[in-house]
């Protein structure tokens, strides 16, 4: 396996609608992933895709890390957070592809 | 800015995005007993050591901070976590032995 080639092109593109998944791979045993657990479940729009770099969740077990692209994606501030929150603003994060689902239009 | 969290949260304790427990947590530098400097800088330099010789990296420590027990982690300050997780990880890797540690 060529760990320096990205397996596939990247999955979205800018403007894809994506959700991050509600999931907790962090309750089966100890891990390190760059996912912070405030935004799993919630939906995102891709901004731009940065490029592949090497998986950190692999990369924390001192083993050979699989390329995998990495997007700045926005989530509505007002998606997250009660009061204080204006309409149009978001935030704006580092999520890598395993970390990202389609969403239909 | 207060929590909505829809979603059940089953994160990690060192995953604080969002939480309000420490909101407003003033340091005390007149504190005598924090040490600013010396520990920390000596922790890093150690740490700048092991990664430039390849023998473990920043996710690595990562991982070994984030097992900390939650007790424990947030009873240590920061450069601590770091030495705690150096030295869990290179016992991992079988590079020490726990009576190097004394």
């Amino acid at each position: 396996m060529n760990l320096q080639v990205p397996v596939t092109a990247p999955l979205f593109k800018p403007g894809d609608m994506v959700r991050i998944p509600l999931v907790w791979p962090e309750q089966k045993g100890p891990c390190h992933i760059r996912t912070p657990a405030y935004i799993r479940g919630h939906s995102a729009q891709i901004i731009c895709h940065f490029g592949a770099f090497p998986n950190p969740e692999e990369l924390a077990f001192g083993k050979p890390a699989q390329l995998i692209h990495l997007y700045h994606v926005a989530v509505s501030l007002s998606d997250l957070w009660d009061d204080d929150a204006k309409q149009d603003a978001s935030l704006l994060i580092e999520i890598y592809e395993h970390w990202l689902e389609k969403l239909s239009p | 800015m207060s929590k909505k969290y829809k979603n059940p949260i089953a994160a990690g304790h060192h995953d604080l995005g969002g939480s309000q427990d420490f909101d407003n947590a003033k340091v005390n530098l007149d504190d005598e007993s924090i040490d600013f400097e010396d520990f920390g800088a000596r922790v890093d330099a150690l740490r700048l050591v092991l990664g430039a010789k390849k023998i473990m990296s920043v996710d690595e420590l990562r991982r070994g901070v984030e097992a900390i027990p939650r007790e424990e982690y947030f009873q240590t300050q920061y450069y601590e976590r770091w030495l705690r997780s150096m030295i869990y990880i290179l016992l991992e890797k079988g590079l020490i032995e726990a009576k190097d540690i004394a």
